[in-house]
């Protein structure tokens, strides 16, 4: 029995000649709230954006509960599965971007219920009150026939999570959620995410938030120059950073 | 204004001509010219190359010329060689040459659209037909209205182009009447009934326009 979410083991991931990953690996448990840190171009977005295909590995095997997305063969030629497994497979995992990336010229409820009834084929009156539901969960009812242009980012971020979630994912990824918020707005947006954590949602989340890690995640992951560097339960890492960079980024943020 | 009573019926069995050829070459040109940008922003080398000869080929000779071409040597030609009436000959060259410059726009369309809207759209699981439908095409719409507006305004007038298959569209039958009655006024008629089709389409385009606006801040 394999109750890991994601097993990722030696992942590698290169752009031209910079080496992005360098062998990165990860396990993850069903619930676990796991905050992802380190300084910008350490390779920790990249990583993220890895496990669900939005790039692709150069070389290691990426494992979502207990299938294989990725793998490396004796000859080191990578091989993903098959294109239709592939998109099932990933959309177990539910992604929330830094800048929204929601839908301009559909409303927040059309947001939400696209791709259910698109991808999932569901009938538009079963997602309608899951959708509405969602939508009261982030606390955004009353802006339910409002277009995103309409919203302030912590509204926009707010909907992108309950877009995710319509599609009912296993694990939800954020790529730096607040990074692109005013400071006043990251607040909303810590919230919703923490009461996720709290209902035992699989977090992976990429965040510049060191409160929100301090407090919400159960482990943190250090990451520099493409490596894991450090990685340890949020409540040791904070009180005592075993590795000098991770101690110097640290006494950096705080 | 009795004259001008008198030649109405002729000048606007011409602006029926105009307008068939008008209509048809929109109703299939647009779709065309949508496959061709798809083609050409497609990651298949030889098709995005196809594609690429094809519209510098359409664009780059006169419209007329393609015209004179259809009708003229496409008999000639071995293989493909077909002997087409002067209207369907007339509609293919219109159809082939605005379906190079719609997918040119098109193309600038679809290319103007954020990554990270197919990014939002893959990590929902959306396929790349689904995405093109439902995300990215509905929002190119919206910003190639303007640019497809000047085209079909310019359409409109470049059917004059059929007189070289002796056709009589409304440019024709206007100058039919101003040879046989020696007076210009025809050609003011004429005039006016382009500004009307004109001033109809860039109302359709401005009320698009404003529906599409609806999204914004």
């Amino acid at each position: 029995m394999n109750d890991k979410m994601i097993k990722a083991h030696a992942l590698h991931k290169r752009f031209g000649q910079h080496e992005v990953l360098k062998s990165v690996s990860l396990e993850m448990g069903k619930g676990e709230v796991i905050a992802v840190i380190g300084p910008s171009g350490s390779g920790k977005s990249t990583f993220l954006r890895c496990l669900n295909h939005l790039e692709t590995i150069d070389a290691g095997r990426i494992e979502i509960e207990g299938e294989v997305l990725a793998d490396t063969d004796a000859a080191g030629h990578c091989r993903y599965a098959p294109d239709p497994e592939l998109r099932r497979i990933c959309r177990r995992m539910g992604m929330v971007f830094q800048h929204f990336n929601l839908f301009p010229h559909m409303t927040v409820l059309q947001n939400i219920i696209e791709a259910p009834i698109t991808v999932k084929g569901m009938r538009r009156e079963e997602v309608i009150p899951k959708a509405e539901a969602l939508l009261a969960k982030v606390g955004l009812s009353a802006k339910r026939d409002a277009y995103p242009g309409r919203l302030s980012g912590g509204q926009k971020q707010r909907v992108a999570i309950a877009r995710a979630l319509a599609m009912e994912p296993d694990i939800m990824l954020f790529d730096e959620p607040t990074s692109a918020l005013d400071p006043e707005l990251t607040g909303e947006v810590l919230r919703t995410m923490r009461e996720l954590a709290e209902e035992h949602m699989t977090m992976l989340v990429v965040t510049h938030e060191m409160g929100f890690a301090r407090e919400v995640a159960n482990r943190v992951i250090f990451m520099d120059q493409g490596q894991i560097v450090e990685e340890r339960p949020a409540a040791e890492f904070f009180a005592s950073p075993a590795h000098p960079r991770a101690r110097a980024f640290l006494d950096n943020m705080l | 204004m009795d004259y001008i009573l008198k030649i109405l019926p002729q000048l606007v069995e011409g602006a029926g001509v105009t307008l068939q050829v008008f209509l048809i070459t929109i109703v299939l040109s647009m779709p065309l010219g949508l496959a061709l940008a798809l083609g050409r922003i497609s990651h298949w080398r030889p098709l995005s190359t196809a594609v690429n000869g094809y519209i510098w080929l359409m664009r780059g000779t006169p419209l007329m010329l393609q015209m004179l071409f259809i009708y003229f040597a496409l008999p000639f030609v071995p293989v493909i060689g077909i002997r087409l009436p002067d209207f369907p000959a007339a509609i293919l060259a219109f159809v082939l040459n605005y379906a190079a410059y719609f997918a040119e726009i098109f193309r600038a369309g679809i290319q103007s659209i954020d990554r990270g809207q197919y990014e939002g759209a893959k990590v929902l699981g959306m396929n790349y037909s689904q995405t093109m439908r439902r995300i990215v095409l509905p929002q190119m719409i919206r910003r190639i209205l303007p640019p497809v507006s000047n085209e079909t305004i310019t359409l409109v007038k470049d059917t004059s182009l059929i007189y070289v298959l002796a056709m009589n569209d409304l440019l024709r039958a206007a100058r039919g009447i101003v040879q046989r009655d020696f007076t210009t006024s025809p050609f003011v008629v004429a005039a006016a009934f382009y500004l009307i089709m004109t001033l109809l389409l860039t109302w359709g385009f401005q009320y698009l326009e404003k529906r599409q606006a609806v999204c914004d801040e």
